[in-house]
């Protein structure tokens, strides 16, 4: 075997066996905690389930309507739907803050502290205003999306173009550029990398955010949320509402993921963070 | 024809430092002058003042041209974009239209021997390689003024020297006004008509010497002995600037 190709294979071996472990041992710790805590099987099926229980009761009953794969996947559509276009519109919408941000120290003072508050407010706090000011149906589920998502998108983005290269600035001062010449052509690619941070950040976020909406405004069209807190009333169906979770969790990944792959796709020409080191 | 010209310029820093003190300079079309000094002294001050990045507190500085090409201590490429377009980069931002400056970037690749690596991206590219890139990129709206400021400072000698070789050439041909910053007095000698000592805080013009090499130069000529006369006289001046 060439030595290149040993080296890719332990990498890759390194990427799957590692992380396997780790959830291997995880498992472990679960059984053992589940088999050790109730003594009861019943007591223990409504409190912590097994893992296999989860798949076989939570999963697999797979022509029922009313539990497992099939709704789990039903419920899953609208909340793919709500997160993704919450996190288009977080990143529409924090791009331009931060554009606009950038422009003018002036609009940087008044907006920033009330990004931040943005941030710090409990959400889930303020959910009977939210819900006086923006119903109970799909707005207001994105308004959530978007409160949550939009942080990491404006601080990263402005982070990105804050940082563009002093010497690049010169250079196209000496070319007498418009400030829009030097927004489009300078300061927008170089921040990127930056944005992509961002926007990988704040893809969990959405998610989450989408998620948590469903357990507090009952109408319009319902995601996942719902089937996990309707799930969660009823002791029996623990492992349907584990199922649920780990669904929602599971769709979280698949983001962050496809985030990640299309930033190397965006930058996988010339960014650092994306070239394999050079000796 | 005088292309530049400085008059009692001065440049104090707003915590006091005086960078710049009272420097008189005009080079003509077809001089090359070379500023020497230990750093800190103000040099890249200077070019930053004639290039109209920063105003100085006094005096007056004049330039025939709008046409000012500007070589930086980095090469200073947009890592997003490849050789040709990085070439491209300051004929588009002046507007010109998109076919001629395709050809004159063309000609600039060439005239910097770069014709195998237009596709190529910065971060390909050997340091040598990208100075090589940000000359052309100058080059492209043949400046009549054209400032550099220690461009080669972070190369190898063996690099270095070719890369001088290679300026001298196009100065040879396109016979701009060159104002050039360095630490290495062989560089200055090598390539200036004029090569111009400064001291540190504040910064002056404390010895000027005349070059009389003719151009085109051959490389051989760094191992000339009035090469070396030359070159020790300006480092005992340099040594006094520094004390």
């Amino acid at each position: 075997m060439k030595p290149f190709t040993r080296i890719a294979l332990k990498r890759r071996v390194s990427t799957v066996v590692l992380p396997l472990i780790t959830f291997i041992v995880f498992l472990s710790i679960w059984y053992t905690y589940a088999k050790f805590h109730y003594d009861n099987p019943v007591q223990r099926r409504n409190a912590l389930p097994y893992p296999h229980e989860i798949v076989t009761d939570g999963f697999l009953p797979l022509n029922n309507k009313v539990n497992g794969l099939r709704p789990i996947l039903g419920y899953l559509w609208p909340t793919v739907k709500v997160t993704l276009l919450g996190l288009f519109i977080a990143v529409a919408l924090g791009v331009v803050v931060a554009v606009l941000m950038n422009l003018s120290k002036g609009i940087e003072k008044s907006l920033f502290p009330y990004a931040v508050i943005l941030q710090t407010v409990p959400i889930l706090a303020i959910t009977p205003l939210l819900t006086e000011l923006f119903g109970e149906e799909l707005g207001v589920r994105l308004v959530v999306t978007v409160l949550v998502a939009i942080f990491p998108v404006i601080t990263n983005m402005l982070f990105g173009l804050q940082s563009t290269d002093r010497a690049l600035h010169d250079l196209f001062t000496l070319n007498q550029s418009s400030r829009w010449t030097r927004l489009v052509k300078l300061e927008v690619p170089s921040a990127l990398p930056s944005l992509m941070t961002g926007i990988r950040i704040a893809s969990g976020s959405a998610v989450i955010g989408s998620v948590v909406a469903d357990f507090f405004f009952a109408k319009g069209e319902k995601g996942i949320g719902y089937y996990i807190r309707t799930r969660q009333q009823q002791a029996i169906q623990r492992p349907e509402m584990f199922a649920g979770t780990i669904t929602a969790s599971l769709f979280g990944i698949a983001m962050f993921v496809l985030i990640g792959w299309i930033t190397s796709r965006a930058i996988r020409n010339w960014h650092d963070s994306n070239l394999t080191h050079r000796q | 024809m005088t292309a530049l010209s400085l008059r009692n310029i001065s440049m104090t820093f707003p915590d006091g430092t005086r960078a710049i003190d009272d420097v008189d300079l005009s080079i003509e079309r077809g001089e090359f002058v070379t500023i020497v000094g230990p750093s800190g002294c103000g040099k890249s001050t200077l070019l930053r003042i004639i290039s109209g990045l920063q105003q100085p507190t006094s005096g007056s500085c004049n330039v025939d041209s709008k046409n000012i090409g500007y070589v930086f201590q980095d090469s200073v490429l947009l890592p997003w974009r490849n050789v040709q377009k990085n070439v491209e980069l300051n004929a588009e931002l002046q507007g010109i239209p998109k076919e001629l400056r395709r050809e004159s970037a063309q000609k600039a690749i060439g005239l910097v021997k770069l014709n195998d690596h237009v596709t190529k991206f910065p971060h390909q590219l050997s340091g040598g390689m990208k100075m090589r890139c940000s000359l052309a990129r100058s080059l492209v709206s043949q400046p009549q003024v054209f400032l550099f400021d220690e461009p080669f400072g972070a190369l190898d000698e063996m690099t270095r020297e070719h890369l001088n070789d290679e300026l001298l050439n196009i100065f040879s041909q396109e016979k701009f006004a060159g104002l050039f910053i360095t630490h290495s007095i062989q560089e200055a000698v090598f390539l200036s008509t004029r090569v111009i000592v400064m001291s540190s805080q504040p910064g002056q013009f404390v010895a000027e010497h005349k070059v009389d090499f003719a151009y085109p130069r051959e490389p051989h000529i760094r191992y000339s002995a009035e090469f070396a006369e030359l070159c020790g006289r300006i480092s005992h001046n340099l040594k006094l600037a520094h004390a």
